[in-house]
C-alpha cells in the first residue's frame, strides 16, 4: 500500500505532529450496516392475510385492499415527486417535474399521458384530467412487488395488463396478464428491481437515459457497483435513498453537490442521505492528500471513472430532426448500427450509443436551471436544456462528473420557444402513427393550450445529468496521472476551469522563460567551451 | 610548475556530492511534475521529489550548523574586489592562457565571481525552493492552520517552478565552469581527493 509521505517526513524530522482526524478513514458509519436486511425479517406475512384472499380485478381494487391497514400510505406517496410528477425549485423558483419540462429524449408527457404513464405511481392518468385526490389511484405494487412477474405497458396509463397481451402491438409477443392475486400476497421492500422497473428504463428503453442507471444493476458484480453488489454488500437502492414516509431523498431537480458529511442516529438530521458523505464522512480516505482533493472534487468524479459498464450502452445523442422518414413503400424502418444497436428508427430519429463513456466534468453548485416551455431561446445557440451552476470560486461547488446529452427537436421559429408534440395516441394524429411533425406539433401545443406560430424547425440542445450511480470499486478510481496529465497527455480535467493542477496547467510565460534561460545557460557554456578549445589548439600550434 | 593545497574537508565534500546528487534528482522529479515529460509516472515522481525534498532539508540543517560551528561561512562574504578581473578573465583571459586572477587557498576557496553566485543560489533561489516548497508540501493543511486565505497554489508553484529554472540554469553554468581550473578536470578532482591543484 502507498502511503502518505509527506507524512512520513514529519514524523521523521519531528518538525510537527499531525492529528489525524478522530475517526478511522474510509469506515463507513454504523447505519450503513443495516444494508441487506431480508424479506424475512419482515413480522407480516401477506399471503396469510384474508384480505389478500382474492382474485382481484384490477389494480386500484388492490389499492382498496392495502389501505384498509396501510391507512395512510397513499396520501403519503400523493406528497411526492412519484406521484405529482411536479417539483417546485425552491431555490430557483421554477415549475419543474416530469409534468412540466421538456426534455430531449421523448420531449414530454402532455398530450402523450397513455404511454408515459407507464411509470407513474399510480393507474389511470391517461389525459390532463386525472384525478390526483383519488386514494385508490395510487399503485403500491409497482415499488412493492417481489415476485417480478408486475409489469406496466406504457400505452396502459399506468395499468398492468389484465388480460393476456400483444405488446409491442403487432410484434407477435405476448405479455401474459398479470396475477394480482400472487402479487398482493407478495409484496415486500422495494428493492433494484421494482425501483429499475421505471428508473433503468428512463427515456424509453434500458439504460437510455442516465448511463448510470440500467438493468445491469439489478444483479450487478462487485466491479460494477461496489455497494450494491449481488455477492458484497448487496444495498438496494433504498440503503441510500432511505426513504421515511414514503419521501424518497435525492433529486436531481435540485441535487446536493456539496453534502456536509455524516449523517448520524440521534442527530438532528439536516442533509441528503443518498449523498456519499452521509456514510463516509468527508474525509474518508487514509491519506490526507485525498482528503484535500475531495474538499473541491466530488467523490463520484475518481470513483466512476466511466458509466454505462454493465454491457448495456446509454443514449448519448438523439437526433429527432430526420424522425419521419419512409422506405420505398411508405412504411416506417429501422436501421442497426454496426454492433446491432438502433442507429435509426422512423419513429424517433438518429441515435448514438455509448459503453465505458468518461464523463465529463465541471463545477457544480447543486442550482439547476432549465429551460422551460415558455422561456426564450436563441435557436443559433445549443440551447441548455438544464444548466449546472458553479464556480470554482462560489464556495459551494465541487468538480463532477456529467452525462452530457445531445440532441435535435423542434421548436417554434415564431415565438423560439420549445414545442410539445404528440407522439403517441390513438389517434390519426400522432408521430408515430402517420409520421407527419406538422400536425403531431399542432395536436401537442393545442393539449396544452400553448401559442404555436404554426411554423416549426429544428434546434440542437443539450442536457447534463449527474453521474452518481455505478460506483466502483476503490482499486478502479482513477489514478493521479488521469487528471496530473503531463503537458503531453490528455487529463480528464483538462476543460475545467478555475483550478491549478500540477502536471496539468503550467505557466506557459513562465516555461518560456525558464527553459529558454536554460536554453543559453547551455549555448552559452558549449560556445565558450568550443571557443577555449580552439584557442588552445592555436596556441598549441603557434608553439609548436 | 604547479602545486596542491587542501582545500575541500570530508564534510564538505559529502555536502557538495550528495547536495548535486539530491538537486539533480530533484529537477528531474520536479519537472515530471511539472508536466514536461513522463518518467516515473506522476504519482511517483511527486513520492520521490517529496523525500529527496525532505532529505536535502535535512541535509541542510546538517550543513548550516557545521558552516557556522567552523566558520567556513565567511567564504561566502560577498566580494566585489577583483569581479572585473575574474568577467575579464574568463571573458578574454581564459582564450589566451592568461593566469588566473584568483588563487585558492583552504582560506579563501571561491574565486569572486563564485561568492556572488552561490550567494545569489543561497539567498535568492534557495530561499525561493524551500519556502515555496514548503507551502507546496504542506498545501494539505492550509485550511486547518488558515493559510488558505492568503495562499494560492498557482502562486506558489510558479515561484517553486521559477526558482527551480534558475537552479537548472546555475547547475548548468556550474558544471561547465568546473572545466576551467588548472587542468579541466583539477577541480573536479579537488571536490573528490579534496586536494586542488593550482598553479
Ligand atoms: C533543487 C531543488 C528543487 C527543484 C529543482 C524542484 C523543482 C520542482 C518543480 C519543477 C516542481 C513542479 C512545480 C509545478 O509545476 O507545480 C516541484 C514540485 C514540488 N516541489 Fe520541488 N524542487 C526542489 C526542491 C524542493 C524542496 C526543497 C521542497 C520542499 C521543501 C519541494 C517541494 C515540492 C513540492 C511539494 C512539489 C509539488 C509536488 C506535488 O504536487 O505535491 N521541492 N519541484
Amino acid at each position: 500500500m502507498r502511503k502518505d509521505l509527506t507524512s512520513y517526513a514529519l514524523v521523521f524530522f519531528g518538525l510537527i505532529a499531525t492529528a489525524q482526524a478522530a475517526d478511522p478513514p474510509g469506515t463507513p458509519s454504523a447505519a450503513v450496516v443495516m444494508a441487506g436486511r431480508t424479506a424475512a425479517s419482515s413480522t407480516a406475512d401477506h399471503s396469510k392475510f384474508k384480505e389478500l384472499d382474492r382474485d382481484f380485478k384490477s389494480g386500484p381494487e388492490v389499492t382498496r385492499a392495502c389501505l384498509q391497514c396501510h391507512t395512510e400510505a397513499a396520501r403519503q406517496v400523493m406528497r411526492t415527486k412519484h406521484w405529482t410528477w411536479e417539483f417546485l425549485n425552491p431555490g430557483t423558483g421554477q415549475r419543474l417535474g416530469k409534468k412540466n419540462v421538456i426534455n430531449n429524449f421523448c420531449t414530454a408527457v402532455p398530450s402523450n399521458y397513455e404511454f408515459c404513464t407507464a411509470c407513474h405511481v399510480g393507474y389511470g392518468w391517461k389525459d390532463a384530467n386525472f384525478d390526483f385526490s383519488s386514494e385508490q389511484n395510487v399503485d403500491c405494487l409497482v415499488c412493492h412487488d417481489t415476485t417480478g412477474t408486475y409489469r406496466k405497458l406504457p400505452g396502459f396509463a399506468g395499468h398492468p395488463v389484465y388480460q393476456d397481451t400483444e405488446f409491442p402491438p403487432k410484434s407477435g409477443k405476448i405479455v401474459k396478464a398479470v396475477d394480482l392475486k400472487k402479487v398482493a400476497q407478495h409484496v415486500g421492500k422495494s428493492s433494484r428491481k421494482t425501483c429499475g422497473s421505471c428508473h433503468f428504463f428512463g427515456g424509453g428503453g434500458d439504460g437510455v437515459k442516465h448511463g448510470d442507471l440500467d438493468s445491469s444493476l439489478t444483479q450487478p458484480g462487485r466491479h460494477l457497483d461496489v455497494h450494491m453488489a449481488k455477492d458484497g454488500l448487496n444495498f438496494s437502492c433504498g440503503t441510500c435513498h432511505l426513504t421515511s414516509g414514503h419521501d424518497v431523498p435525492g433529486s436531481r431537480y435540485a441535487p446536493t453537490a456539496m453534502p456536509k458529511g455524516r449523517i448520524i442516529r440521534g442527530q438532528k438530521e439536516t442533509g441528503n442521505p443518498a449523498s456519499c458523505e452521509s456514510c463516509h464522512g468527508v474525509e474518508p480516505h487514509a491519506m490526507q492528500r485525498l482528503n484535500t482533493h475531495a474538499r473541491k472534487i466530488a467523490c463520484q468524479t475518481c470513483h466512476i471513472p466511466e458509466y454505462a459498464r454493465g454491457g448495456i450502452p446509454t443514449k448519448t445523442l438523439w437526433d429527432w430532426s430526420t424522425a419521419g422518414r419512409l422506405d420505398k413503400e411508405g412504411k416506417p424502418f429501422k436501421v442497426k448500427d454496426s454492433t446491432g444497436r438502433e442507429a435509426y428508427d422512423s419513429k424517433k430519429g438518429d441515435f448514438r450509443w455509448e459503453t465505458h463513456v468518461i464523463p465529463e466534468y465541471i463545477w457544480f453548485n447543486g442550482t439547476v436551471n432549465y429551460t422551460l416551455r415558455e422561456t426564450r431561446l436563441d435557436p443559433t445557440q445549443v440551447v441548455k436544456i438544464n444548466s449546472f451552476e458553479g464556480s470554482p470560486m462560489d464556495g459551494r461547488s465541487k468538480i463532477w462528473p456529467i452525462k452530457v446529452f445531445r440532441g435535435k427537436q423542434p421548436y417554434d421559429v415564431g415565438h423560439n420557444q420549445l414545442v410539445v408534440f404528440h407522439t403517441w395516441g390513438k389517434d390519426d394524429a400522432a408521430l408515430w402513427t402517420n409520421f407527419n411533425w406538422e400536425r403531431a406539433i399542432e395536436w401537442g401545443m393545442r393539449e396544452i393550450g400553448a401559442q404555436y406560430s404554426g411554423k416549426f424547425a429544428f434546434v440542437a440542445t443539450e442536457m447534463s445529468w449527474p453521474i452518481t450511480h455505478m460506483v466502483a470499486p476503490k482499486e478502479d478510481a482513477l489514478g493521479c496521472a488521469q487528471c496530473h496529465a503531463p503537458a503531453t497527455g490528455v487529463g480528464r480535467l483538462d476543460q475545467v476551469p478555475g483550478v491549478y493542477i500540477p502536471g496539468r496547467s503550467a505557466n506557459r510565460a513562465l516555461d518560456t522563460f525558464g527553459w529558454g534561460l536554460s536554453a543559453l545557460a547551455l549555448l552559452g557554456v558549449l560556445v565558450h567551451g568550443g571557443l577555449r578549445i580552439l584557442t588552445a589548439r592555436k596556441r598549441e600550434g603557434d608553439t609548436a | 610548475m604547479s602545486e596542491r593545497i587542501y582545500v575541500f574537508k570530508r564534510f564538505e565534500r559529502f555536502w557538495h556530492w550528495s547536495q548535486a546528487a539530491l538537486i539533480l534528482f530533484l529537477l528531474l522529479t520536479g519537472f515530471e511534475v511539472h508536466g514536461s515529460y513522463r518518467l516515473f509516472g506522476f504519482e511517483r515522481a511527486v513520492d520521490y521529489h517529496t523525500v529527496a525534498a525532505w532529505t536535502l532539508v535535512g541535509l541542510w540543517v546538517f550543513a548550516i550548523f557545521w558552516h557556522f560551528t567552523t566558520g567556513e561561512w565567511r567564504q561566502y562574504i560577498p566580494t566585489f574586489q577583483k569581479v572585473d578581473a575574474m568577467l575579464q578573465y574568463y571573458l578574454f583571459g581564459i582564450f589566451k592562457n592568461a593566469p588566473h586572477p584568483f588563487r585558492p587557498t583552504t582560506l579563501r576557496k571561491h574565486n569572486p565571481l563564485q561568492r556572488l553566485a552561490y550567494l545569489f543560489i543561497m539567498v535568492i533561489v534557495g530561499p525561493m525552493i524551500w519556502v515555496s516548497g514548503w507551502f507546496y508540501i504542506f498545501y494539505d493543511y492550509w485550511p486547518v492552520w488558515g493559510w488558505d486565505r492568503f495562499l494560492s497554489l498557482e502562486w506558489v508553484a510558479f515561484f517553486h517552478t521559477l526558482a527551480a529554472f534558475l537552479m537548472l540554469a546555475f547547475v548548468i553554468v556550474h558544471v561547465y565552469l568546473t572545466t576551467t581550473g588548472h587542468t579541466p578536470l583539477s577541480h573536479l578532482k579537488a571536490m573528490i581527493t579534496g586536494w586542488e591543484e593550482v598553479d
